[in-house]
């Protein structure tokens, strides 16, 4: 889908200083030498297996079905990964990927702090040194994976910069990268930023949507009539949408964060809200004024408190191909908690905005119609702010 | 052609970089004015950016300042106009290339055309991207001044073989912001850009005592100063223009003393 100059359509690029611009062409010249390297291949597939845990279960979520009385639901567990998320799937592949172009430290964003702890982890694992970048507000939402990140060796930096939010985090990584780049690798943590990184993550990520195919053959025997998914940058939806993409009649359907409401100002729902810019290297879809400033954005949810979306998103949102859709941190609590009790699985916070929007669909389609939601992560890390968020104050 | 080759005619140059509405566009104004009226040969008036990701803590500062006083893209077109009647020194703008998208290219360049800004100088947007706005540009007659960094090695003799205006030489990695230490062999950047173009060159980043202009005016055809006028900017507010003022004077004097 990427072009050669890493456009998806108009959208994608590399709008980075030019001190950055040797080392994403370096990045790219060997991303595309290791990529089809059946070495490379091998270590990542026993790294994806034997480590993280890898294939994931699509499970058939029985009483949930039952319950909605519409289409049948699978749940891709990404949740169940070493890390507790999808994270991981792409930042095994960029440490690997680092690592054989010898650099030794790893700097990361992280919004909820997930793509954080599973880098701090792939840095452990490899023995490399790993800075990870979060904005303060997100290290008091999300302290327990501030813990998990200097456990396992890594230096939490937390941003005051701007909104002190997940944007602020990937400005000050890139600022980081500007100031040494010879040893270190910037593992960006979703499919956005200069090309090459959308392609990069998207790649690594799309085991997500092959293993469904193949899970779902095996069970259904034929595809699923919608895939969904949460987005913020939008890496696990990419990497569920994917090996779908040529399946015409597979409904792919991004689920934003809506906040307080997309009618309101505290909102992170780029494609219902936004319009198209170039910020933090990419042409694409930005909450922002009419001047070009990018607006500060919220959601409840730490991972999606993003105020852009990836390139190919965007470019699968022109085309028609994707659907886009709102979902508002009540909806997505109610989801959290109705997963909870109704399969006995707490989802990310972030994740339970797919959920919520499929509890909206399914009754509406027929028993043999198929719905996958991919549960992109564990919702361990939202207890205590879903609990706040119901006026329960409780202490980790 | 733009008026930016004035500014390399007085021997070294000294170029100043100054954010529009910090704290407010009247200082701005008397700021310019000072920092022309005491030697400077060309100013970049930053347009505030919500994230700007090139920039260091100081700079960054004085984006959010100005944000906050509420300046707009449409006023600084008005600050530009008025410097005009009395200024004569070329201006260029420093900002993000979402701001002029998101007002739309075609409508801001026009915009710089008539009110009198001679370039455009824009971090997030490299050689692999100028065409954005390239086009535009050459129609209106608007120079896209290109970076030259420490890691561009085998990108200088590409980059300044298609150079306008002049070009801008990054001295050292990482943001802007005051160093007390540059450590970037700037000489052999400089010959390989002499090699490739006439366009002539300014260092920049980490720039902030005479000693320090003298040295880098020295390697190059002038000196580029932000961080250290916009913390005087920061520290004095509106009285600040009259130290812009001293401040540029010495180290126009440094860049003159160059060899």
């Amino acid at each position: 889908m990427t072009n050669p100059n890493g456009r998806f359509g108009i959208y994608g690029g590399q709008y980075i200083p030019e001190t950055l611009m040797n080392a994403v062409i370096e990045l790219e010249e060997a991303y595309n030498r290791y990529k089809n390297d059946p070495e490379f291949n091998r270590e990542l597939a026993e790294l994806f297996n034997e480590y993280a845990g890898r294939p994931s279960r699509l499970y058939y979520a029985g009483k949930m079905t039952e319950d909605l009385g519409g289409a049948k639901i699978y749940l891709k567990r990404e949740d169940l990964n070493h890390t507790g998320a999808h994270k991981i799937n792409n930042v095994l592949g960029q440490a690997l990927l680092a690592k054989k172009m010898g650099k030794t430290r790893l700097i990361a964003e992280t919004g909820a702090g997930q793509h954080g702890v599973a880098t701090a982890t792939a840095a452990a694992l490899m023995g490399m040194e790993c800075v990870v970048f979060m904005g303060k507000e997100d290290t008091v939402r999300q302290a327990l994976n501030v813990y998990r990140m200097r456990l396992l060796g890594a230096e939490v930096i937390p941003v005051t910069t701007g909104t002190a939010t997940l944007k602020d985090a990937v400005s000050e990584a890139m600022r980081e990268w500007t100031s040494r780049i010879d040893d270190t690798h910037y593992c960006l943590g979703s499919v956005m930023g200069p090309h090459p990184f959308p392609t990069i993550v998207r790649d690594f990520q799309a085991v997500i949507s092959r293993e469904i195919k193949e899970q779902i053959l095996e069970k259904e025997g034929r595809l699923p009539d919608a895939v969904l998914a949460c987005v913020g940058g939008g890496s696990n939806a990419i990497g569920s949408f994917y090996h779908f993409i040529d399946d015409k009649d597979v409904w792919l359907i991004g689920c934003e964060a809506a906040g307080r409401g997309i009618d309101t100002f505290e909102t992170a729902a780029t494609m219902n809200t936004g319009s198209v810019g170039i910020f933090h290297g990419m042409k694409s879809y930005f909450c922002q004024d009419e001047y070009g400033q990018i607006a500060p954005v919220y959601s409840i949810s730490a991972g999606l408190d993003y105020p852009g979306v990836g390139p190919e998103h965007a470019y699968l949102h022109d085309i028609g191909r994707a659907e886009y859709v709102p979902v508002t941190d009540e909806e997505a609590v109610c989801a959290f908690e109705y997963l909870a009790r109704t399969e006995g699985i707490i989802p990310a916070i972030e994740s339970a905005h797919a959920v919520a929007h499929a509890m909206k669909i399914a009754p509406s389609m027929g028993k043999e119609k198929i719905i996958v939601i991919t549960v992109s992560g564990r919702g361990d890390k939202d207890c205590a702010a879903i609990a706040r968020y119901r006026g329960e104050d409780i202490h980790e | 052609m733009s008026k930016i080759g004035n500014a390399f005619v007085n021997g070294k140059a000294f170029i100043g970089f100054i954010t529009c509405g910090d704290p407010d566009l009247e200082t701005t104004a008397a700021a310019v004015r000072a920092a022309a009226e005491n030697g400077a040969d060309l100013i970049e008036l930053g347009i505030p950016f919500s994230d700007p990701t090139a920039e260091g803590p100081v700079i960054q500062g004085a984006n959010l300042r100005a944000l906050q006083g509420g300046v707009t893209t449409d006023k600084i077109f008005g600050l530009v106009r008025d410097l005009h009647r009395d200024v004569s020194i070329p201006f260029v703008f420093m900002t993000y290339a979402n701001v002029i998208f998101s007002y739309g290219a075609e409508r801001f360049i026009a915009a710089c055309r008539e009110t009198g800004i001679d370039g455009l100088i824009l971090p997030d947007l490299p050689f692999e991207e100028k065409e954005e706005f390239g086009p535009v540009c050459r129609k209106y007659g608007v120079d896209l001044i290109s970076l030259i960094a420490p890691t561009s090695e085998n990108r200088i003799a590409m980059i300044a073989r298609e150079a306008e205006g002049f070009l801008y030489i990054v001295s050292s990695l990482g943001v802007t912001g005051v160093r007390s230490e540059i450590k970037t062999d700037l000489a052999s950047i400089v010959k390989v850009v002499r090699e490739n173009t006439d366009v002539p060159c300014a260092i920049g980043f980490g720039i902030s005592t005479p000693e320090q202009a003298e040295r880098f005016a020295a390697q190059a055809d002038g000196v580029i100063v932000g961080s250290a006028i916009i913390r005087l900017l920061e520290k004095y507010g509106k009285e600040a223009p009259e130290q812009i003022g001293a401040y540029v004077r010495s180290m126009k004097d440094a860049a003159l003393r160059a060899q």
